[in-house]
């Protein structure tokens, strides 16, 4: 996994503890591959005190970083990108108000499972998304719920976990701007990023 | 009479070279209270000073909502020294307050000096001195809005405070995120963190010194804390799965956050000298957004173990849990007013999110806003505003209202979305 790390350091960082708490041994391989992203700290964001006049040199960075799945160009095989294969559909959707996918992507995951399966080195994380309405912590819990409900139907066809991660954006990944139904529709979704 | 006490503003000031954000704020008054105070805010003397100080704390009065300033074109007067006032004429403009000052040079520092007097009677109410350089100008005007809002209303005012939030600004795919601390005003806003990823949940230190909030830097969520003087940031909370809404404990020493290591998301407490975390709740249901009592003995959170999202209480201890919201088919995101006496949060009764405040003796919730999508509120420092974010057709707003609802002030923004605030608490 590539990155280009245009980081400016900023004097503070030397301070950042960035390992933090990580003290869970169950903590599996793809979090834990999220996590070595930034292993140098903040490869996606900077920060700036208020006092000390140092600013945020660290400016804008990570603008392509590490996306996983970067929807095909991250070398995954031909059958991704092939819009008659059920691979090519990374979004997974829900019914409403519900953590229960639709019908139509059942098929779906079983093609990620048996992929998987075939691949049993390949990892993916299951990035679980809400709509906008009501609390943003409780929505990264209905997104957690999303996600969990993807991963159950993937270990359920024999997926090992240690190939999945989960993490949920709640409300804050929206892919349709309106304040609708058909716009929520569209962003209760949970989406495959190998 | 002339009666002045020496005030030095030293920690108030200073706090200003981070980049300025570009997002320009105004505030609109969109619902005021009929009894507001006529007072005459008169411009201040001053000789070639950097800053104008009377403005800001006649739009900081005026903003308020409590306030009726007279614009200066409508003044009888001029005056800016005590003997030069002539209170019937103030009196005839219908004036029951008027405000002079002065602003003056003092070899690299400013010496402001203002005093309020009662039109109907002439007699003084305040005098006050204080010196500042050039860049804790506006922080005195502040200062002095907060001085005449107390000693009129009885109450702390709240425009030397600082709010937080987040917006994000998106370009096709990419977005840019950013935590802001600005004034109570809007002025001086700047990105204490800026990410391509969310940053979520900000959360004031009861000192007022630390934010802790939620990032996604690395694409999975972490809990940070940040130093504002310093930029000097921790990650206190990285397990996997969700760490979130964190929410600090009134002696500062612990964070109550939101963890699903364990499987389903509960609150737990994570003590920051140690970083040892204790599990609080054990429900298999979602359990989030936890929110300390003021006095440090219970936290309220939102659970959906009865179906549908409600705020239930539990001894900060640990011990027995019980649902305090009965009204309404949605109620979460609690947050107490400084005195505990109530409980604000966002409330749906149907299809539309509105704040809603709590007497959390009788339970009984007020729901003081009309927005289809209203969330993230919290109360001001002094407890007579509730700040939260609402939207209007595709623009998102701060917004505050009274605790009675009775006065309502937006935030507008020039662009981005805007949203989570958070009032300093001090």
């Amino acid at each position: 996994m590539k990155l280009t790390k245009t980081l400016a350091i900023v004097a503070m960082v030397s301070a950042l503890t960035l390992a933090g708490c990580s003290s869970d041994d169950e903590k599996d391989a793809s979090l834990l591959d999220g996590s070595l992203n930034g292993a140098s700290g903040m490869n996606d964001a900077s920060v700036s005190g208020l006092g000390d006049g140092s600013g945020m040199s660290g400016g804008r960075f990570g603008a392509n970083g590490g996306k996983y799945g970067a929807r095909g160009a991250n070398g995954l095989p031909p059958e991704f990108s092939d819009p008659n294969n059920p691979l090519s559909k990374r979004t997974i959707y829900f019914m409403l108000d519900s953590s229960q996918v639709q019908q139509d992507f059942v098929s779906v995951i079983s093609a990620h499972a048996r992929y998987l399966l075939a691949n049993p080195s390949q990892h993916v994380v299951l990035e679980g998304n809400g709509d906008e309405r009501g609390s943003r912590e409780y929505n990264i819990a209905l997104g957690e719920q999303r996600s969990k409900t993807v991963a159950g139907m993937l270990k359920a066809q024999g997926v090992s976990e240690s190939q999945l991660g989960i993490v949920s954006y709640g409300e804050e990944k929206p892919v349709a701007m309106g304040h609708d139904e058909s716009s929520w529709e569209l962003n209760r979704r949970v989406e495959l990023a190998y | 009479m002339n009666v002045f006490k020496k005030l030095v503003l030293a920690s108030a000031i200073g706090m200003c070279f981070a980049p300025t954000v570009n997002a320009e704020m105004s505030i609109e008054i969109t619902e005021g209270i009929e009894s507001a105070m006529p007072i005459a805010i008169v411009p201040f003397a001053s000789q070639g000073t950097p800053f104008d100080v009377s403005s800001v704390v006649d739009s900081d009065l005026q903003r308020s909502g409590y306030f009726k300033t007279l614009p200066p074109p409508q003044m009888p007067a001029k005056p800016t020294s005590a003997d030069a006032i002539n209170f019937p004429d103030w009196q005839a403009a219908g004036q029951n307050y008027v405000v002079i000052g002065r602003v003056i040079p003092n070899g690299g520092q400013y010496t402001v000096e203002f005093q309020l007097y009662d039109v109907a009677n002439g007699s003084q109410l305040l005098g006050y001195r204080m010196s500042s350089p050039a860049n804790g100008l506006r922080a005195v005007a502040h200062h002095i809005s907060d001085m005449i809002y107390e000693k009129l209303l009885g109450k702390k005012g709240v425009f030397s405070g600082q709010i937080a939030y987040i917006t994000t600004t998106r370009q096709g795919t990419q977005s840019n995120h950013k935590l802001i601390v600005a004034d109570a005003d809007g002025a001086n806003a700047k990105a204490i963190a800026t990410s391509i990823e969310p940053l979520m949940s900000p959360a004031w230190s009861p000192d007022a010194k630390r934010i802790a909030y939620v990032s996604f830097e690395h694409k999975t969520a972490s809990v940070i804390t940040q130093t504002l003087a310093t930029g000097q940031r921790e990650s206190v909370a990285e397990f996997p799965g969700i760490n979130g809404a964190p929410a600090w404990s009134p002696d500062g020493s612990k964070l109550a956050v939101t963890l699903s290591k364990d499987g389903n998301p509960d609150i737990y407490i994570l003590d920051l000298g140690s970083r040892n975390v204790s599990k609080l709740t054990k429900n298999r249901a979602i359990d989030t957004e936890p929110a300390w009592s003021p006095d440090g003995r219970n936290i309220v959170f939102t659970s959906d173990r009865g179906g549908k999202p409600q705020l239930y209480s539990i001894p900060a201890q640990g011990g027995e849990e019980k649902r305090i919201t009965f009204s309404g088919s949605y109620n979460a995101r609690a947050s107490f007013s400084p005195d505990g006496k109530y409980i604000t949060m966002v409330h749906a009764d149907g299809g539309n999110y509105r704040i809603g405040v709590m007497d959390v003796n009788s339970k009984a919730i007020s729901v003081l806003t009309s927005g289809p999508l209203d969330e993230s509120p919290s109360f001001a420092p002094n407890g007579s505003m509730i700040l939260y974010a609402s939207r209007k057709g595709n623009t998102g707003y701060l917004s505050a209202v009274s605790i009675d609802g009775k006065m309502q002030q937006r935030l507008v923004f020039d662009s981005s979305e805007v949203r989570e605030p958070a009032w300093s608490p001090k």
